[in-house]
């Protein structure tokens, strides 16, 4: 388990997890904190966040170097054996163990343990990806499933767990600005003028931009419109000054919620949507398992389905879009994009299809790459440790990362409107480790400050172990103590994805204040 | 695999080796009432309402269907008079100390004790001075523990433990004494309590039930089966509705990725639904105020806006933010209204955030 805190963020995965715990599965965690799992694991590698690549190279070379790899499916199914070795050799345990910050013995313990249980399975989340080098980490991790020939098979594998419910179909439908439904790339011209014959119109060519350079083209004055559908940025980004500067400066923002969001209250249009049991539809999940959900309830007022509000303002533009139903538009995501080609709505009644399901008689995949990868062979990559883009320094000498908590979710929006939940978590906590906590005075439950090059947010203390001397741990979900006021935008330059697992802070005392103390470096907000 | 050849009050049923006589009768359409037994946990046998007649050869005597399992030659009765008697007999022992108005159905709430009592004819006998025994736990800021509901069926506290695999509950003291419980008998909230609902959605009675219900609960008219909106692990459950409102999430035991189970946010974070909060007419800003407007009206300004911004300075000049809240086909309809009607690929979503 890789930056997962499974049976907080994936609690029904957990359950499983900690069954095959009872059951004598091995476990090996990599984060930085303490988690539930890290707790009942074998090896706890509490690395420094940010040194994945680190720790896993090192991983990779005692595994190379101690013959504990599959030679037969490296021979068979991989190429550049070579140029992993080369990379590799340039990370003895003692080297990788010392940048990540673990024990030799834990690194080597793990890495034998990893190539000795057949089958072993990696799981990864955000704690992984939110870095300038988050996509290298995947490769490192692809490396290590590779060599030990755990890939393709039942139990084996390289599982990321999608953090939200449908976060894998809006990227399978091709809510991206560089894919068409199935990821088909928007630069190849025979997939162009399959959806164009389809559509009925020219698409455009070039690539678009992703959600954080979206951001930054608002600021730039290069993006003037932008339409928000059911996500709350000015919560969720990175630098959340410099977002909501951007978000202000927008000639036209519209926004599409169930609530009024602190996004919304920025916009010049609100148009109110439905929940998911006022409407009919599917979701896919991390299993890339296609559900129905069904609508259950009539609308909220005057609240329309997200997808009727967007087909009516297409005819208002001179496209009509006309379905009478879910399952139509269904059926014509099964025309154009291969891996759903096999999907209608009378097969998703029950479990559901997990994609690839090519043809309407094809019962679906559990396992990917079973037989081959769609490129043939996979390719091992050699990659080498690139630090985090801010460390410690004498001025904030700390390191922050943020996720999620078990009883709240994203902005709260949802949660924090269900009295349980909100019970168990209405406020932000941030863990410090006693050492820290008793250097500075600090106890649990006192008021403390965190400072940033790009921010500052007062929240109570939570004096724990869970986190090692040097790190704080701050969750994102909450509008008052605002993590991403710290955070760092800084991009993976491949992925996009911002470094939202690292940044340099300053923990203080504050003299006095109210309880909402936050603020921007430039003193707005 | 070997399988076994059984006659269940007269029908033929050949089941593999290892099936128990309830899940055996299940199979030939027969259905033995039970009361501790869910068939999401391991069978345990202590309330006896299932007890059934078997033969096999020379041998012949009362067991409990869902514990025992079936043997090849074996031949089963599930509804003789004596049985029924012996049912009937375990039910007012129930019923003797439980709370007359969960019997007489005032709580609303769904109950298993309380469907068989009057299969039976079981009504309470007064006799007995109807006290509460025990004060509610409300300690939890998701679930009540009401014992004076408990029939001790231990459905929750095998849930928790082998389904949940958190432990907290355990049966505590010994026979009349003998109670649900955290160890060291600590009130839920201090104990290691996930606030996961696995004991709720088991228990048969309402003892351990929901502490903030949308609405006092009345029986659903529909109950609807979707998809958690939280995590993607994706487990399907269920929208018990009434009138035109949710009124509780259920657990759906055939959900793929889920068997039942769900964590704190899937079964406890449904209120959003019906907040007062929530938009129900589309808003403009005009002056710095918001007013409230038509859909034609904000939707001609909405068009009218991107064209213009579209037509001086270019499609790209427009992006779309779409969600991993909606759905597949609404995530569909979004990326081409982006590229097809404004004529970008500027269309992303959180999948990075
Ligand atoms: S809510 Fe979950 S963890 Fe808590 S007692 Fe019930 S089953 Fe156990
Ligand atoms: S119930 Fe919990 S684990 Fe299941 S999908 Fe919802 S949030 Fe995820
Ligand atoms: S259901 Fe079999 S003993 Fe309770």
């Amino acid at each position: 388990m890789v930056g997962s805190n499974t049976t907080e963020q994936h609690p029904i995965i957990g359950i499983e997890m900690k069954k095959a715990l009872r059951a004598g599965a091995a476990l090996i965690v990599a984060d930085p904190r303490r988690t539930e799992l890290a707790g009942l694991a074998q090896f706890h590698l509490a690395l420094r966040p940010g040194t994945d690549i680190a720790l896993l190279n090192g991983m990779a070379h005692v595994i190379l170097a101690e013959g504990l790899w599959d030679r037969e499916f490296v021979a068979a199914r991989t190429e550049g054996l070579e140029e992993l070795k080369a990379t590799v050799e340039a990370y003895p345990p003692a080297l990788a163990a010392e940048i990540a910050g673990v024990p030799v013995e834990s690194l080597v313990g793990a890495a034998r343990a990893y190539a000795a249980a057949k089958p072993a399975a990696i799981f990864y989340t955000m704690g992984l990806t939110q870095h300038v080098t988050g996509h290298l980490n995947v490769l490192c991790l692809a490396n290590l499933a590779l060599l030990t020939g755990n890939l393709g098979k039942p139990g084996a594998g390289v599982n990321p767990l999608r953090g939200q419910n449908n976060v894998q179909g809006a990227s399978d439908m091709g809510a991206l600005p560089n894919v068409l439904p199935g990821y088909q790339q928007v630069h190849d011209p025979e997939t162009r003028k399959k959806f164009e014959a389809a559509w009925g119109v020219p698409l455009p060519v070039a690539s678009g931009i992703t959600v954080m350079e979206m951001v930054d083209a608002i600021a730039s004055g290069r993006l003037r419109g932008l339409y928000v559908i059911g996500e709350n940025p000015m919560l969720t980004d990175p630098d959340l000054c410099h977002t909501r500067e951007a978000l202000g400066r927008a000639e036209f923002l519209v926004v599409q919620d169930l609530f009024m969001t602190e996004t919304a209250a920025l916009a010049q249009v609100v148009l109110p949507a439905v929940s998911f049991a006022e409407k009919d539809g599917t979701f896919t999940n991390t299993e890339r398992r296609i559900q129905r959900i069904r609508r259950a309830i009539p609308r909220k007022g005057a609240a329309r389905p997200d997808g009727e509000i967007i087909c009516d303002l297409s005819a208002r533009l001179g496209h009509p879009m006309v379905y009478r139903s879910q399952a139509e538009v269904m059926d014509e995501i099964a025309r154009l994009t291969p891996s759903y080609r096999g999907v209608s709505y009378a097969r998703l009644e029950g479990e559901g299809l997990q994609w690839p399901c090519p043809t309407p008689d094809h019962p679906g995949t559990p396992i990917l790459h079973v037989t081959g990868f769609p490129r043939g062979r996979a390719r091992l990559h050699g990659v080498n440790y690139i630090p985090p883009d801010e460390r410690p320094d004498a001025e904030f000498p700390m390191v922050l990362t943020t996720g999620r908590v078990l009883h709240q979710y994203h902005s709260r929006t949802m949660t924090g409107r269900s009295p349980g939940l909100d019970a168990l978590r209405p406020e932000p906590e941030v863990e410090i480790n006693p050492q820290d906590a008793e250097r500075l005075g600090i106890r649990s439950g006192d008021r403390v400050r965190l400072v940033s090059r790009r921010g500052m947010v007062e929240v109570n203390a939570s004096v724990t172990e869970r986190v090692a001397p040097g790190l704080v741990f701050l969750p994102f979900h909450y509008a008052q103590g605002a993590a991403n006021l710290l955070t760092n935008p800084a991009l993976d330059p491949v992925a996009r994805i911002p470094e939202l697992k690292v940044c340099a802070v300053r923990l203080e005392v504050p003299a006095r204040s109210g309880r909402s103390g936050q603020a921007c470096r430039d003193g707005g907000l | 695999m070997a399988e076994c050849s059984v006659f269940i009050d007269g029908k033929a049923a050949l089941v593999p080796t290892g099936t128990t006589i309830l899940q055996a009768a299940g199979a030939v359409g027969i259905s033995i009432p039970t009361l501790c037994h869910h068939p999401n946990l391991p069978p345990i046998g202590v309330c006896r309402l299932c007890i059934v007649d078997v033969e096999v050869g020379d041998f012949h005597k009362q067991v409990a269907a869902c514990h025992a399992e079936v043997q090849d030659g074996m031949t089963v009765r599930t509804a003789t008079p004596e049985l029924e008697r012996a049912r009937r007999f375990a039910l007012e022992l129930q019923v003797a100390d439980h709370p007359s108005e969960c019997l007489d159905g005032e709580t609303g709430e769904p109950c298993e004790l309380r469907d068989l009592a009057r299969r039976y004819g079981v009504t309470k006998r007064r006799f007995m001075e109807d006290e509460a025994r025990y004060p509610l736990d409300e300690s939890s800021p998701v679930v009540t523990i009401d014992l004076n509901r408990c029939i001790l069926c231990r459905r929750c506290t095998r849930a928790c433990s082998l389904v949940q695999g958190q432990d907290i509950l355990w049966i505590m003291g010994r026979g009349d004494e003998s109670r649900v419980s955290p160890a060291l008998s600590l009130p839920l909230r201090d104990t290691a309590c996930v606030s996961c609902g696995q004991c709720l959605a088991h228990c048969p009675t309402g003892a351990i039930r929901d502490k903030h219900p949308l609405r006092p609960p009345v029986r659903p008219e529909a109950v609807v089966t979707s998809v958690c909106p939280y995590c993607g692990c994706g487990c399907q459950l269920d929208l018990n509705v009434s009138g035109e409102q949710i009124l509780r999430v259920t657990s759906n035991f055939d959900g793929p990725a889920n068997r039942g189970s769900l964590c704190a946010k899937g079964r406890f974070g449904y209120h959003f639904v019906e907040s007062p909060d929530r938009l129900t007419r589309p808003r403009i800003r005009r002056d710095g105020r918001w007013e409230e407007a038509s859909w034609d009206e904000a939707l001609d300004l909405v068009a009218t806006r991107l064209r213009e911004i579209r037509d001086r300075h270019g499609p790209d000049a427009l992006a779309v933010l779409s969600s991993a809240k909606a759905t597949n086909e609404e995530n569909y309809l979004i990326q081409k209204f982006a590229r097809a009607v404004l004529g970008t690929n500027n269309v992303d979503h959180c999948a990075r955030l």
